[in-house]
């Protein structure tokens, strides 16, 4: 949903289409672009790409991070043999970036390979949206750390309701060569930001040379939401996860459930040695909930984030469950302490709380020994439609198993079982 | 006109886009229930069908116009000037943009989830232009307690009348999330006079209001005392909040909460439930909002778990000033509830009409006497096993099944000269429909065409239960002066046999644990052979004595025998297994594109009277 990071790959791709057909020919983007993935034969792709041993070439990964110079990920001026040299050193290596936020370790599993292009000046531009406009960046010293030449920097506002052919960028432009080819080439690069529903496109640096724009390094976000209008712009697109972020086995599985449905199941494990485990209704108050515990000074102790919503069907919530319990109770705390599960959620609008309750409850009764071997104690939260039913039902399984479970209902604050459980996890 | 700060009042009246009844009865149930005077659904806008829909208000019911088209709707009803928009995620954006368009309208909910971010911002700048309102998208949209509900909003009756929205409180709230906007309401109204309005502002990167938007209405609005909010993580909106409240834009109290705490100790990048809600750099976390707006004199709480508290604090203050006069308690009238959720939640009953013991649509898969359709397929139950299922409501053997199977076939067609099939002929060559040629043909079947099966059966079954030697049993039907059915054929005799015939017996006396009605049948034969050679069992008789033997296999007595011989079950063979041949037929004439059929008049006895017999 939303805003998604594409590969550079496909940002080349698709702008080299766009760029031709709204400037009627005037202005081109390479479209000599190969992406090599774990898959992709390295042996047979000059014949795919037969201008690869036409040309000198450039290569770096294609995995939603940048500063890939900095990092040492970036070849330049080889031939085709000497890039596959370098790709299969790295293809499937962990290696550690530094970015803008920090550190991340993660594998390599995607390449870019394009024309190595001689080029005489190096600019900076950026597309970018915030409410109530769009904003061209330009500045003629590309190429570097923007934010330290930031003062070099000309932002044009343009509002949403404008018509992007129209906008006026030549007056704002710094004295540069061939000033009017570079307004234009940029107005028709802004047209294809707002007609393929990018949220950002950075290009830093791009080349000019001999009349000509040309990408170098290329960051892009796409609208997910309008992939009902730009199938055939776009093409076939895929959104990768962000680097170094690998799904472990019961996030991919949750991940696949959620794909099955229109509901919505999530999970995300944080720390499986945490004693505070969530198991919650609701986008908004699952994310209270995690709050919560971070609040009350447990962040470390929060096992997971995750949330189902939308109505899922018993065996669904059964799956989820099943999943949850079953990375809870793969060993017991080594001090022997309680863990805990929270089962909550705010006061539904139509869900009906007996019949998603059914698969937990199936899930919790299949889990009982185990449950009961962590030392699990539960606590139950949730209003709307049949909660009495639902909160009597959980009661009665509390009995029947044996693990210590109470039940609150929506006279109680939302996230009160947060502290109930909390303050005896503190005693 | 409302004020500027008021978007709905208890005389709002508004428009539903989309099929959305079960929201418009909600609707009107609110409004009911806040003894508004008049519904608020003026009309549902429906552009696949004109008309009206019957809805309840109260326990009767009333007509709700469907109208094809927004401009239609608004020139027949200049009141309305709220369009609550459930159109889906590809035409909400169109649907709104056509509404903005409208004089007449001043409010659009967006419910759809999903639409593109420029579109979003595209109505947002077009609504701002022209000094309109949108709310959402993505959202569940809001409640003005005692006056208007948009939609889905506050959930259930019971929500409502717990939350108190049929009457204004002096609160008004505004969240991100409408998914928590019930809670929010409940909180709302334990710690205080209950909520004057309530709006979820939706959880997309770029709503059409902002919570700012909605508070600084509410600071306008002199019934409204508390302001409360529920932030969310990601974007920057609620710093302009801060700014309002030091620049002396908001001036009345805030409680507020901004959610997203967690996320410091989440690894980058998850995305949570909304669209909105990722934070793309330190202004855009939870925690940097909250001191934020905790510096701007905006009363934070240190966690969710102290919102409520924090809310009754500040409302027991004002009270205590005298700014806030509690609400006064009203008691609303009651609202009946729907038949399903009263039979849902356990409160009546109702006796059947109907009953049904042989399948069942309901669940996931629909079954066949309990067992799962794809099971049926899975396991090769065939026609025959099918007929088993839903006929004798049981599951017969292989044997059983290949036995009828071959008996359709046997039925299937008998030449284009029979009663049936000249029917079907005729009626598809007057330029009838299938339906029609097939119907003619099947009306045929009965006592003299097809009937021989059942008469077979009856007759034999009667010889063989009164134990009626064979030769008794020809005696005596020839002293009743009736013909024993399934006896003689045309061509076929002893020594030139009905090969049919034969394939029959020998299946079933290979595979039937007994055959005792065949083999009185064919004893029978042996006497009424010695008369005349072709007066042999024929193929319908045949099949007549082994369906009665096949039903004796299947454990059938002969009380239910005689039952389902009474209720048609030979004729029922007859009609599915002729039916193939009659559609043949049909198919035939047309593919043939033959024309009206005229019987020639040489083929007819004219023998009418001179005149009529003269009556009195």
């Amino acid at each position: 949903m939303a805003q998604k990071g594409i590969r550079e790959y496909d940002a080349k791709r698709m702008l080299a289409r766009a760029v031709g057909e709204y400037s009627g020919g005037r202005f081109r983007f390479d479209d000599r672009l190969a992406l090599v993935g774990p898959g992709t034969n390295l042996d047979t792709l000059d014949k795919e790409h037969p201008w690869l041993t036409a040309t000198r070439l450039v290569v770096k990964p294609d995995q939603l991070f940048g500063k890939r110079g900095k990092n040492n990920l970036l070849l330049l001026d080889a031939d085709l043999k000497a890039a596959k040299a370098w790709i299969a050193e790295r293809m499937g290596k962990e290696v550690t970036v530094e970015g803008a936020g920090g550190k991340t370790t993660g594998a390599l599993t995607h390449f870019l390979i394009e024309p190595f292009v001689p080029h005489d000046a190096e600019y900076y531009l950026a597309f970018t949206s915030s409410r109530e406009v769009d904003t061209i960046h330009f500045s003629p010293r590309g190429g570097v750390d923007i934010e330290s030449v930031w003062d070099t920097v000309v932002s044009v506002d343009v509002p949403v309701l404008a018509d992007p052919m129209k906008v006026e960028i030549l007056s704002k432009l710094p004295d540069i060569p061939e000033k009017e080819d570079v307004a234009a080439f940029i107005r028709t690069l802004y047209r294809t930001y707002v007609d393929y529903h990018f949220t950002y496109l950075e290009f830093n640096p791009i080349a000019f040379s001999r009349g000509r724009l040309l990408p170098l390094d290329t960051v892009a976000r796409l609208d997910d939401t309008a992939a009902f209008q730009c199938a055939d712009k776009w093409g076939p697109i895929e959104f990768p996860r962000p680097f170094g972020r690998p799904m472990t086995k019961e996030e991919a599985y949750v991940e696949s459930l959620d794909a099955k449905t229109g509901a919505s199941l999530k999970l995300t494990l944080l720390n499986p040695d945490g004693r505070v485990w969530l198991l919650v209704a609701g986008g908004g108050a699952s994310v209270i909930y995690a709050d919560t515990v971070v609040d009350l000074g447990f962040g470390s102790e929060l096992a997971n984030y995750g949330e189902y919503s939308g109505d899922p069907s018993t065996e669904l919530t059964y799956e989820y469950t099943k999943t949850l319990l079953d990375l809870m109770t793969r060993k017991p705390d080594p001090q022997g302490r309680p863990k805990y599960l929270l089962i909550g959620g705010g006061i539904a609008n139509f869900t009906d709380v007996a019949k998603t309750f059914t698969g937990i409850i199936q899930a919790l009764d299949e889990y009982k020994d185990k449950l009961k071997k962590n030392r699990v104690k539960i606590y139950v939260r949730r209003g709307g439609p049949n909660y009495k039913e639902g909160l009597e039902n959980m009661r009665r399984l509390g009995e029947r198993i044996g693990v210590p479970l109470e039940v609150y209902g929506p006279e109680t604050h939302m996230t009160r079982i947060v502290s109930l459980a909390l303050e005896e996890a503190q005693r | 006109m409302n004020q500027d700060y008021e978007l709905f009042t208890a005389q709002t009246k508004a428009f539903i886009y989309g099929e959305q009844l079960r929201a418009a009865q909600r609707m009107l149930d609110f409004d009911y229930l806040c003894r508004r005077e008049e519904p608020s659904v003026t009309a549902l806008i429906t552009p696949e069908r004109g008309g009206f829909e019957k809805l309840f208000w109260g326990t009767k019911e009333i007509r709700i116009p469907r109208i094809t088209s927004l401009a239609e709707a608004a020139s027949r009803f200049p009141e309305a000037d709220v369009l609550v928009n459930f159109a889906s995620q590809r035409s909400a954006y169109d649907v709104t943009v056509e509404a903005l368009g409208v004089p007449t309208i001043r409010t659009v909910a967006v419910i759809a989830e999903g639409i593109p971010e420029r579109q979003s911002r595209r109505m947002a700048a077009m609504a701002k232009a022209q000094g309109k309102w949108i709310i959402g998208p993505a959202t569940v949209g809001g409640v003005k307690a005692g006056c208007f509900k948009i939609g889905n909003a506050a959930g259930t009756m019971e929500n409502i009348r717990t939350a108190k929205l049929y009457r204004p409180g002096s609160v008004g709230f505004v969240s991100v999330s409408g998914g928590l906007s019930n809670e929010a309401y409940n909180i709302v109204a334990r710690a205080t006079d209950g909520l004057n309005e309530g709006i979820a502002i939706g959880g997309d990167a770029y709503p059409g209001s902002t919570l700012l938007d909605h508070l600084l209405r509410f600071e306008k609005n002199p019934a409204i005392r508390l302001l409360v909010c529920l932030g969310e993580v990601g974007g920057t909106k609620e710093y302009e909040i801060a700014e309002a409240v030091k620049g002396g834009r908001i001036t009345k109290p805030l409680v507020m909460w901004v959610t997203g705490t967690c996320a410091k100790v989440l690894p980058g990048q998850v995305q949570f439930g909304h669209a909105g809600a990722k934070a793309d750099s330190a202004a855009e976390t939870a925690d940097a909002k909250n001191a934020a707006l905790r510096e701007a004199g905006v009363i934070v709480p240190d966690s969710f778990d102290d919102y409520g508290r924090k809310i009754r604090e500040v409302y027991e203050r004002l009270v205590a000033e005298g700014i806030i006069v509690p609400a006064p308690e009203v008691t609303p009238p009651n609202v009946p509830i729907d038949y399903a959720q009263a039979r849902a939640e356990g409160l009546v009953r109702r006796p059947t009409n109907f009953i049904s013991t042989i399948c069942d649509e309901r669940g996931d898969v629909h079954t066949y006497c309990g067992v799962p359709i794809d099971r049926v397929i899975e396991k090769k139950y065939g026609i025959g096993g099918v007929i088993g299922l839903l006929w004798f409501k049981k599951e017969i053997p292989p044997h059983a099944r290949e036995f009828i199977e071959m008996v359709l076939q046997i039925i299937a067609d008998h030449g284009p000269a029979v009663s049936g099939a000249h029917n079907t002929i005729v009626a598809a060559r007057a330029g009838k429909d299938l339906i029609s040629s097939l119907v003619s043909g099947i009306l045929t079947i009965g006592p003299r065409f097809g009937g021989a099966v059942n008469g077979a059966a009856e007759h034999f079954l009667y010889g063989l239960r009164n134990g009626l030697s064979p030769r008794q049993f020809v005696d005596e039907m020839k002293k009743r002066n009736v013909r024993i059915q399934g006896i003689g054929h045309r061509l076929h005799s002893l020594e030139n046999p009905d090969a049919r015939v034969e394939l029959m017996k020998a299946f079933a006396r290979e595979h039937f644990r007994a055959t005792p009605l065949l083999e009185y049948a064919l004893a029978v034969e042996q006497v009424t052979t010695q008369k005349k050679g072709n007066l042999i069992l024929n193929v319908d008789g045949c099949i007549g004595v082994l369906l009665v033997d096949l039903l004796t296999e299947l454990n059938f007595t002969d009380e239910e025998i005689d039952e389902m011989i009474r209720a048609g079950l030979f004729n029922a063979f007859f009609v599915l297994g002729r039916s193939i041949g009659l559609i043949g037929h049909y198919f035939d004439q047309v593919r043939l594109e033959q024309g009206l059929y005229r019987h020639p008049l040489d083929d007819i006895l004219y023998d009418v009277p001179k005149a009529p017999e003269k009556i009195g």
